[in-house]
Order: C-alpha cells, then sequence, then structure tokens
C-alpha cells in the first residue's frame, strides 16, 4: 500500500513510541532522584550496563523479561554505589556521576565482549493497530509492554509525590535538607532510595535498547539517552507526567530525519538528523534567565545553590 | 641499622645490570629464539572496532583467524584501537615486543599519518594497510595496501535482489556519501537493473559509521515506503538485518556473512575474503619476498566472494546472478560502461567509453546512478 507522504507521520508517531521510550525510562529515573535533591549523570552508564546486562541474561536464562528485571536490579546496584559515594561530606555528585557514567561503560563493554555476536531472544510486541488495515500503522502501532509499563510508571509515580507521605518527604528532602533533618527525616537513607529506584527505571531502559529497539548489544547502542535524560527532566518541569510528553516529542523528532529521505527529501539530512539536539539546545535557552528560578526545581539540587 | 643491609655502590650496579638485561630479554626476538618460534611469520593485525562485531572488523577478524592456524604462522591482534596516535603505540609495540614482521593497520584512517610516521622507523618490517592509498615515490618503501572490489559482489547481490523483488523498489541503508560507499550503491542498482530496467534503490544515509537506532528507524522508514530488499553499507549490519526480518522482508548482507541473523529473508550477500590475502602474504614473508605495494581484486582474484544463496531464491534468478559472477570471474566484466546517466540526468559515462574495475577515475565517484533515489549532498 502507497502511504507516501503520510509515511512520515506514521514514522514519526511509531519513532515517538519506539525511540521514546528507554527516553521516558531515564528521565523517570532522573526525575526521582533529581527530586530527592542529587543530580545523578551516571545514568548514561547504567543504561549501557543495563543493556549488557538484560541482553546477556537473556541469552542466557532465554527470558527477555528477567534480563529486563536484572537490568533493573544491576541499575539498582550502581545506583546505591553512586548515593552511598555522594551521603560522604563535601563530595559533589556530579564529578562522582561523571566517575560513574565513565565506570558503567566501561564494566559493560568488558563484561559485555562475548555478547555482541550471539542472539538472544528478543522481548515480544503488542499489536495495537489491528483496527487498521494499512499494514505501515500496523507496524508502527507494534509496541512494547515497556511502554506501556513506563506509561503507568509516569502516572504513578507523580501521583505518589504529590499525594503520599513517602511523595512528601522525597520532596522535603529535595527542597531542604536542613528542613528535613530538622523534622527528623533521614536525608541520606531517602537519597539513597531515590537514586537506586531511579536507577532502576534506567537499567530498564538501556534493556529496552539491547531487548527490544534497535535490538541487539553492541557497543555504539547508546547515542547519549542517559545524558539527555538530564535535559528532558528540565523541560519536563521535574515532573513524571511531563517526562512522557517530552519523551515521546523526542522520540518523534529522532524519527523525522531517516523518514523525510525514505520519501525523497534527500538534502539537508545532517540538519534533520541533529533535530532532538537542536531542540535541546533551543529548550535550555528559552529556559534558562538569570531573572527567576525554574519552576518546579528541587531546591536542593547542587546547580540552584 | 646493621651495615649488612646497606647496599654498596658495587651492588647497584650489579642490579642495574641485571635489570638492564632482563629489559633486553622482553624484546621477544629473543625469548622466540629460545624457544624455537623464530622460525615462524609473524603477523600482528590491528582493528578499529570489536572484533565480533557482524561486520567489517570480523571479516578482517575472520581472514586473521585463518593464516593463524598454519603451524608455521605466530598471529596476533588489538580491536578497538582508535585512528589516534593510539594505533603508532600499538604497531611500535607490537614490532618490540611481539616481534611483528608484518603489520596490517586495517582501518581506513590508520594510513596517514600514522603508518607514514611509524613505518621509516622500521625499515624491515612491512607494513600492509587496508584501502589502496599507497602511492610509489611519496610513501615509504616499506609500506603497501591492499584491497578488495566489494562492489562486484554487490553487482551480484543488486541482481539477486531485483529479481527476488515484488515491488521493484529496494532500500539501502549507507552511512557516508564517500565515494566507496557510492560505488557499492551504484553497483547494487546497475545489477538490479540490468535484468529488471525499471527497478530503483532508495537511499537514506545515516551520517556516521555505526548508530543502531537511526539504522533501525531507517530500515522501518523505507519498509513504510513499499520496499522489500533491503541491504546497507556501515560499519555492522546486524541491526538492519535483524530488523528487515522482523518486518518479512528480503535483505542482502555485507561485509561478512549475517544468513543466521535472518534465516529467512537473508537473499545472499557481498563478503571479504581476507583469509585469501592474508595467506598469500604469510606465504610471500615465508619465502622472504617483499610482498607487492598494490594488491588488489574481485571476485576473480579471490579477495571478495558472495554468500550462499538462501533456498528462496528462484531458480531463474540463480542463473542470472550465477552468469554475471562467471563474467567477473573470467574478467571481462565491464560495469561502468557507456551510457550511463546519473539520477538528475546528466549523462556521466558517455556511449561506447568503458571504465574497468581499477580505472582510477572510478575511486573519486561521486554521483548516483540513474534508478537511484537519493543525493549525495549533504
Amino acid at each position: 500500500m502507497e502511504v507516501g507522504w503520510w509515511g512520515v507521520l506514521i514514522a514519526v508517531l511509531g519513532g515517538a513510541i519506539r525511540i521514546g521510550t528507554p527516553f521516558l525510562f531515564v528521565s523517570l529515573g532522573e526525575c526521582l532522584t533529581e527530586k530527592s535533591g542529587r543530580i545523578n549523570l551516571g545514568l548514561e552508564g547504567t543504561l549501557v550496563m543495563g543493556a549488557m546486562t538484560g541482553y546477556a541474561i537473556s541469552l542466557h536464562s532465554g527470558s527477555p523479561w528477567l534480563g529486563v528485571l536484572c537490568a533493573g536490579l544491576a541499575g539498582m546496584v550502581l545506583g546505591v554505589l553512586h548515593s552511598w559515594i555522594c551521603s560522604f561530606q563535601r563530595v559533589n555528585d556530579i564529578a562522582v556521576g561523571i566517575a560513574m557514567m565513565l565506570f558503567g561503560t566501561g564494566l559493560a563493554f568488558f563484561l559485555g565482549k562475548p555478547y555482541i555476536q550471539p542472539s538472544a531472544p528478543r522481548l515480544p510486541s503488542i499489536d495495537l493497530g489491528g483496527w487498521s488495515d494499512i499494514p505501515q500503522l500496523q507496524a508502527a502501532l507494534q509496541i512494547n509492554a515497556l511502554f506501556l509499563v513506563g506509561i503507568v510508571v509516569a502516572v504513578v509515580l507523580g501521583w505518589m509525590l504529590k499525594n503520599t507521605a513517602w511523595g512528601l518527604k522525597v520532596r522535603v528532602v529535595g527542597e531542604s535538607a536542613d528542613a528535613a533533618r530538622a523534622l527528623g527525616l533521614p536525608v541520606d537513607r531517602i537519597r539513597i532510595m531515590s537514586t537506586a529506584m531511579g536507577e532502576f527505571l534506567a537499567g530498564i531502559g538501556g534493556s529496552y535498547l539491547s531487548l527490544y529497539y534497535p535490538f541487539n548489544w553492541s557497543e555504539g547502542l547508546s547515542s547519549g539517552q542517559g545524558l539527555m535524560a538530564v535535559a528532558l527532566v528540565i523541560f519536563a518541569r521535574w515532573q513524571p507526567i511531563g517526562c512522557l510528553w517530552v519523551s515521546l516529542l523526542w522520540g518523534g523528532a529522532a524519527a523525522l530525519g531517516p523518514s523525510l529521505q525514505s520519501v525523497g527529501v534527500t538534502g539537508g539530512y545532517y540538519i534533520f538528523n541533529a533535530i532532538p539536539y537542536i531542540m535541546t539546545l533551543a529548550m535550555m535557552i528559552i529556559t534558562c534567565s538569570p531573572k527567576r528560578t525554574l519552576v518546579g526545581v528541587p531546591r536542593e539540587l547542587t546547580m540552584t545553590r | 641499622m646493621s651495615e649488612s643491609r646497606k647496599l654498596t655502590r658495587r651492588q647497584v650496579l650489579q642490579g642495574t645490570a641485571a635489570a638492564g638485561a632482563l629489559g633486553m630479554l622482553g624484546n621477544l626476538e629473543w625469548i622466540g629464539q629460545a624457544w624455537g618460534a623464530a622460525d615462524k611469520v609473524k603477523m600482528g593485525f590491528i582493528f578499529v572496532g570489536p572484533r565480533d562485531d557482524y561486520g567489517y572488523n570480523q571479516a578482517h577478524f575472520e581472514g586473521k583467524a585463518a593464516v593463524a592456524k598454519l603451524d608455521w604462522v605466530k598471529a596476533f591482534d588489538e580491536e578497538k584501537v582508535p585512528e589516534t596516535i593510539e594505533v603508532q603505540k600499538t604497531m611500535e609495540s607490537m614490532v618490540k615486543l611481539d616481534g611483528a614482521q608484518v603489520l596490517f593497520p586495517t582501518s581506513f584512517g590508520y594510513f596517514d599519518p600514522h603508518i607514514i610516521k611509524v613505518a621509516p622507523q622500521f625499515p624491515n618490517i612491512q607494513f600492509l594497510h587496508c584501502g589502496g592509498l599507497y602511492q610509489e615515490g611519496k610513501h615509504p618503501k616499506n609500506v603497501g595496501s591492499y584491497f578488495g572490489f566489494i562492489d562486484e559482489s554487490q553487482y551480484i547481490a543488486g541482481i539477486v535482489a531485483g529479481g527476488m523483488s515484488k515491488s521493484g523498489k529496494l532500500g539501502f541503508v549507507a552511512a557516508k556519501p564517500i565515494p566507496q560507499v557510492l560505488r557499492n550503491i551504484n553497483n547494487y542498482t546497475l545489477g538490479a537493473r540490468s535484468i529488471r530496467p525499471n527497478c530503483t534503490t532508495n537511499v537514506i544515509f545515516t551520517g556516521d559509521w555505526s548508530l543502531p537506532v537511526r539504522e533501525a528507524e531507517a530500515t522501518n522508514s523505507l519498509v513504510d515506503q513499499g520496499i522489500d530488499v533491503i541491504t546497507c553499507h556501515v560499519d555492522s549490519p546486524k541491526v538492519v538485518i535483524t530488523t528487515a526480518e522482523k518486518r518479512g522482508i528480503y535483505c542482502t548482507g555485507y561485509h561478512c556473512n549475517q544468513s543466521k541473523l535472518a534465516p529467512k529473508g537473508y537473499l545472499t550477500g557481498a563478503e571479504w575474503n581476507w583469509a585469501k590475502v592474508y595467506m598469500d602474504y604469510a606465504e610471500m614473508i615465508r619465502k622472504g619476498q617483499t610482498a607487492p605495494h598494490l594488491v588488489r581484486g574481485g571476485l576473480k582474484e579471490g579477495i571478495v566472494k558472495v554468500s550462499d544463496y538462501n533456498q528462496v531464491v528462484t531458480d531463474a534468478v540463480r542463473k542470472q546472478a550465477d552468469a554475471a559472477k562467471d563474467k567477473f570471474m573470467g574478467g571481462g566484466m565491464v560495469v561502468y560502461k557507456g551510457p550511463i546517466k546519473d539520477n538528475t540526468g546528466r549523462v556521466v559515462i558517455a556511449a561506447g567509453k568503458e571504465h574497468v574495475q581499477t580505472d582510477i577515475w572510478l575511486e573519486s565517484m561521486d554521483w548516483l546512478v540513474e534508478g537511484v533515489i537519493g543525493s549525495t549532498k549533504s
């Protein structure tokens, strides 16, 4: 069936979901960590580590879902390490994050050597396009259950941060550590838990890359999703639901470049391929102002001090 | 402290001498002689990426593994060596520590300035670079180049693709519009159009050699536009091949055999056969000959090959592909024979004019042949 220019729209729709899902998990993880007052730049390392772990476990056990779980757990371990180091006096969380990013990536490359070649079982997809008789649309709406899980996590996380005692504690710790201590809250423990849970999500995001899309473990798998997460969270104004929309937007933008070439717009593909990054820059410029602080920014974040 | 614990000047000097002797032992040529390995041909291989990427580096690694099996060869390699001063260090240590007699730095970017800089320091060692950049008189005497015309295999793969396609629309995921890549795209298209003149090839340039997400997106977009056979020229074709298989279309491989990744859709593929090249070099060095400065060849010379056809490839298509292959093997095949137009309608090769495979003119290719949907402009 000929779709012509509609193909671009279908690709952007499909790409929003396909490419956006790992962004969603990583940015939700970063969002939770930042809500507790810490920036975690180590998520890029976690993403790569999660991708490698998920693929390896899926290969050995034959169950990709077990791989997803183990990827999350591997992320959790890195998260505990990050937040434990950060809980010492005068340790800079950004510097530790960069160290953790290099550590996670390096470790994943080192352990992942034997897994570049073999083919592991892939995560199954769910057909949501059965109502349509356009095969291209059906393919675009073949989604992975992790995307749905991500939406649920975004909604639940947003609700919990707003309406539960647990969420209030995280926010207090993120707004003012001194006030939290005065209330008798265990600041370090709450931060360790938030970071560990954030990294759990980031690890799952990584396993999506190696076990579903684009599929296969390789050392060039991540294209910086873990680092972009920090920018996405700012764009999402530290709201989990915002993370969902922003991730979809980024995924769609990343799909634009290749799809335009497929319909015959053959020039300027470097510019089209750079759209997600141009958007990041533009967003940073628009949201930064010396005259006001951002809405929703947790005040304990190092950058606002 | 007792007198006996103090080191005398003489003891220090003795210690230094002993350490120096040990250091000289570190030069493996010594140890090699002691262990009786000196008569082995020692070959060092350097790869820019991982050895097992189902792509460019794996193809070279398979060649290395083939020579390593010979009992009179000692082969060693290092992977993921960047095209920086890093490769100079690797080359030096392979010569000094491993006693390499011949080095194969396989990545294109290793040549200038790295090989050119290191080679004059070791005039007895041969530096053979994959890429065909050697120029007589300009480069050191102990440097050579080797390269294969893999576009000949792409021509055959194009015939199979054109013959097996239902829509007559082929797809090509390419990294960058450089001459080598354009030549593959053009040969693929010319091959397909030689048996099916209205065939088209839709090209997507991703912009770099390894971008898994974008390669998968490109494949999906092409499938959405109705192409039903796809191939690629990126470092590792794994993502394109597995995505094509998932979308249920045919594909043809590149660099090495990917049929395991797509048992249903993998029709055939253009493969390197470096084992042949490395075996020949090993033989020459064993006999004490100097390797020629330029080794180039295609299907006929056995430097490239075509993957075995998938069982779904029909007999009629097999026949057409094999006929072209026989012509290449016989040396009588000229792909770039006029009249040939580019995809803007300009005549690039006039009627009656021929450019044979070794023609240097082909190495500056900057156009896409008629039937390709795509542009070399970025």
